[in-house]
């Protein structure tokens, strides 16, 4: 009984560990960026926070509110 | 393809894009999606500008770029002396949001065909026909 409950607070404290990495590699992923694509097939991405992400990314963001309206 | 019908068939097609507009390098719109046709000239405008702005990052040959935000993306897209320009949700498929934009433009840029050939209707070999392309 005893064993049973020490696997079952060890698999919830692994589950809430990989939750948490998940978490943590998703809000990541979600920052304001800015991708360019040229001719030769390269891509650069410049992501907030980075010169040229804050550079561009206001430009971006006029955009998107006068396509929005 | 006349341009505004490009447009009208990229929205048309693509559940994603919410807004786009068609317009030269210089930011003069030449269609957008907008009943409004002062919301298109300042989504030209801004389009133009963001990708004057990229260009000028250092490198030469930009083509397309996308702007990821929380709020939303916006997709620009380069052929020539032409962008088309669109807006999404967030967390788009950019690939196909590419693809959509780059046929939008192609179409929205190429001449119409004076008058379209009809396809000939392909004869049907007789029976006796059969191998007769053969080497003897």
């Amino acid at each position: 009984m005893r064993r049973r409950k020490l696997v079952a607070a060890l698999a919830v404290g692994v589950a809430s560990f990989v939750a948490s990495k998940l978490l943590r590699r998703r809000t990541a992923q979600r920052r304001d960026r800015v991708d360019l694509y040229f001719e030769d097939g390269s891509m650069v991405s410049f992501a907030e926070g980075s010169d040229e992400g804050d550079r561009l990314l206001p430009f971006a963001f006029g955009l998107l509110a006068d396509l929005r309206g | 393809m006349d341009p505004a019908q490009a447009l009208a068939d990229l929205t048309e097609i693509s559940s994603q894009i919410e807004a786009a507009v068609l317009a030269e390098e210089s930011g003069a719109v030449i269609a957008s999606t907008f009943t409004d046709a002062g919301r298109g000239e300042r989504a030209a405008r801004a389009a133009a500008e963001l990708l004057r702005a990229a260009g000028a990052a250092g490198r030469s040959g930009l083509v397309q770029l996308e702007a990821a935000t929380q709020l939303g993306s916006v997709f620009v897209v380069r052929d020539g002396a032409r962008l088309v320009a669109a807006a999404t949700g967030a967390s788009p498929t950019a690939g196909l949001v590419f693809y959509d934009l780059k046929t939008t433009l192609r179409l929205a840029t190429e001449e119409p065909a004076p008058e379209a050939a009809k396809p000939r209707a392909r004869r049907r070999k007789k029976d006796g026909e059969e191998g007769s392309g053969e080497a003897s």
